[in-house]
């Protein structure tokens, strides 16, 4: 059988409809199916990522809780101007400072996706030095609770004296930064013109707003 | 090892050599979502602060040598074919392709290595090896990572890792997975119940081409869960042995078979491979079928001579793009399937003469 719509392609396409008790049908091609819209019927449910993590979202904020966002608080991420509802919609952030401008939704909602809220791999080596050495200090007292253990006291002696070290270098750098007037977060880059670092964002009073806003700065492409 | 001509293109190094555990492990890939500090993810980016991320990736990438030869194509100067030859070659993701405008590909030599710019996140790195690899894996794309963060800032936060687009990638950003052929556990019923054991250890099993896409030919797409609160080699190091607990599970249901079924066995392996060798048309869903039939006996020894690497490399040689691009024009879906079949009997024919 031909198709009903080209008549020129093999039918293998056949729908039945019945409207107020009009039963119509109609022989298509794939072709025309597809651009009928007919196709799409016969391809099963598609179960994106963002779709069931949307539906996570929505679950946790339409019981009633919702999820530590004040009800006159920030409802839209005010460097790239995206919604919160949007982020519901779709599950998708739309720049990386919405990580700090939604924390009190998203920090409960990461903890349940992940098991975990705090990072714990690799870190890049400007933007994340601060990282890098909590993970040596980690892995340093993690090492000299072994030597102790083990009652090897001269290898733990060394351990012990590299950790004070490097906390007497982190306490130094703390008070540099306060003394330089709080703003001793990393800024990794001369070419970080609007966005501050998150972590910085967070160390500011809460609720401050970063004056930046999107396109104003040298390069367009880091506005937001 | 040298690549293959493939539809006129060098073909990744997955689909040319078989790494170990091959005979169940088809592929092992590690992939890194990063993003630009103060830029938009893609999906709210201007064309403009699109541009400028591709542009300055570009940047990084020539400026870093460390990062070795590299060939990069801007997607909207390839054709529709050959952008989805990318795809079928897993070398970028069909949501990559959709809208070419500011978004490129950058490959390495042997095709091992991806950066995907402007996919979900502004640059994806993957690494994708022959067989269960994936130390090697994480090694090459960690590498390349470095390498681009040379020249550029990365958006991080020292509480949340890596910022991405979507909050199931933050933290490390890294998506582990391996591509499983696992059509004995099929065939003795019991692979619902070793996935369904599995996705209860932090992994997921998704169709070959990831998200939203079916398992065809018994092949299985298995990854991490979570990419936060463990260490990048701790994932990659879970992932592998649940990847080996799945393989072995897999050899016991073919060695059973072997053992009770030898006869049904090969007669299913023949009848497949003498379907692939004298059929006319045949659609991409059931030519995946018969060779997931053709690539067991491969493995098992059933059809001598017959390397699974070719097998492998066959399942992507056949698909759609693959089969236009062999012929060297756009064809209907009929013209496919009967291109589609000369295809394959040719090269299950050299193959055999190759043996």
């Amino acid at each position: 059988m031909l198709c009903q719509i080209c008549h020129q392609r093999q039918a293998n396409v056949h729908v039945t409809k019945v409207t107020n008790n009009v039963r119509t049908e109609l022989h298509m091609c794939q072709q025309c199916a597809r651009e009928r819209g007919e196709l799409q019927i016969f391809e099963g449910p598609k179960f994106a990522l963002s779709d069931i993590l949307a539906g996570l979202v929505q679950t946790e904020t339409s019981c009633g809780a919702p999820m530590g966002i004040n009800v006159g608080g920030r409802r839209t991420c005010n460097t790239c101007g995206l919604d919160y509802s949007e982020f519901m919609n779709t599950g998708f952030l739309g720049c990386s400072n919405c990580y700090s401008q939604f924390q009190p939704i998203l920090s409960p909602l990461i903890g349940r996706i992940h098991g975990h809220t705090r990072h714990t791999g690799k870190a890049p080596r400007r933007a994340g030095k601060a990282v890098r050495a909590r993970q040596e200090l980690e892995g340093l007292r993690s090492t000299l609770r072994q030597l102790i253990q083990a009652e090897e006291y001269e290898k733990a002696a060394l351990v012990r004296d590299r950790i004070r070290e490097m906390e007497r270098v982190a306490h130094q750098d703390q008070l540099q930064a306060e003394s330089a007037g709080g703003s001793g977060a990393e800024v990794a880059g001369s070419d970080t013109t609007l966005c501050t670092d998150d972590s910085e964002k967070r160390q500011e009073q809460p609720g401050t707003q970063p004056g930046t806003q999107p396109g104003t700065g040298s390069d367009a492409s880091e506005g937001r | 090892m040298a690549s293959r001509k493939c539809g006129g293109h060098d073909s990744a190094l997955w689909m040319n050599a078989d790494g170990p555990e091959s005979g169940v492990v088809v592929s092992s890939r590690v992939r890194l979502a990063r993003n630009l500090q103060a830029v938009p993810f893609p999906h709210r980016a201007s064309a403009d602060q699109l541009a400028s991320v591709l542009g300055r990736v570009k940047g990084a990438i020539a400026a870093t040598p460390s990062i070795g030869p590299t060939e990069l194509f801007d997607l909207p100067d390839l054709s529709a074919t050959d952008r989805q030859l990318m795809v079928e070659e897993h070398l970028t993701s069909p949501q990559h392709v959709q809208e070419p405008a500011n978004r490129a590909v950058v490959l390495n030599r042997d095709r091992s290595v991806s950066i995907m710019v402007n996919e979900e996140d502004h640059i994806r790195i993957q690494a994708i090896l022959p067989g269960l690899q994936l130390d090697e894996a994480l090694r090459l794309a960690s590498a390349t990572d470095d390498a681009i963060e040379e020249t550029i800032d990365y958006a991080f936060d020292e509480e949340l890792g890596y910022l991405c687009a979507c909050p199931t990638n933050v933290g490390t950003g890294l998506r582990a997975s391996t591509m499983l052929h696992l059509p004995a556990l099929g065939m003795v019923n019991m692979l619902g119940q070793v996935l369904g054991a599995v996705s209860k250890v932090g992994v997921t099993v998704r169709g070959i081409y990831g998200e939203g896409t079916d398992a065809v030919g018994n092949l299985f797409q298995v990854s991490n869960q979570v990419t936060m609160g463990r260490a990048d080699e701790e994932i990659v190091a879970h992932l592998k042995a649940v990847t080996k607990q799945i393989t072995d599970s897999e050899k016991n249901a073919r060695s059973a078979i072997v053992s009770d079924a030898k006869e049904q066995l090969e007669d299913r392996v023949y009848r497949s491979y003498g379907v692939l060798s004298n059929a006319r048309m045949t659609a991409s869903d059931e030519a995946l079928r018969l060779l997931s039939d053709v690539k067991l006996g491969a493995d098992l020894g059933i059809i001598p001579g017959l390397l699974p690497s070719a097998i492998t490399r066959l399942t992507v040689e056949m698909m759609p793009a693959h089969v236009q691009s062999y012929v060297g024009k756009e064809l209907t879906a009929w013209e496919r399937d009967s291109n589609r079949a000369a295809l394959i009997r040719s090269r299950l024919a050299a193959d055999r003469e190759e043996s």
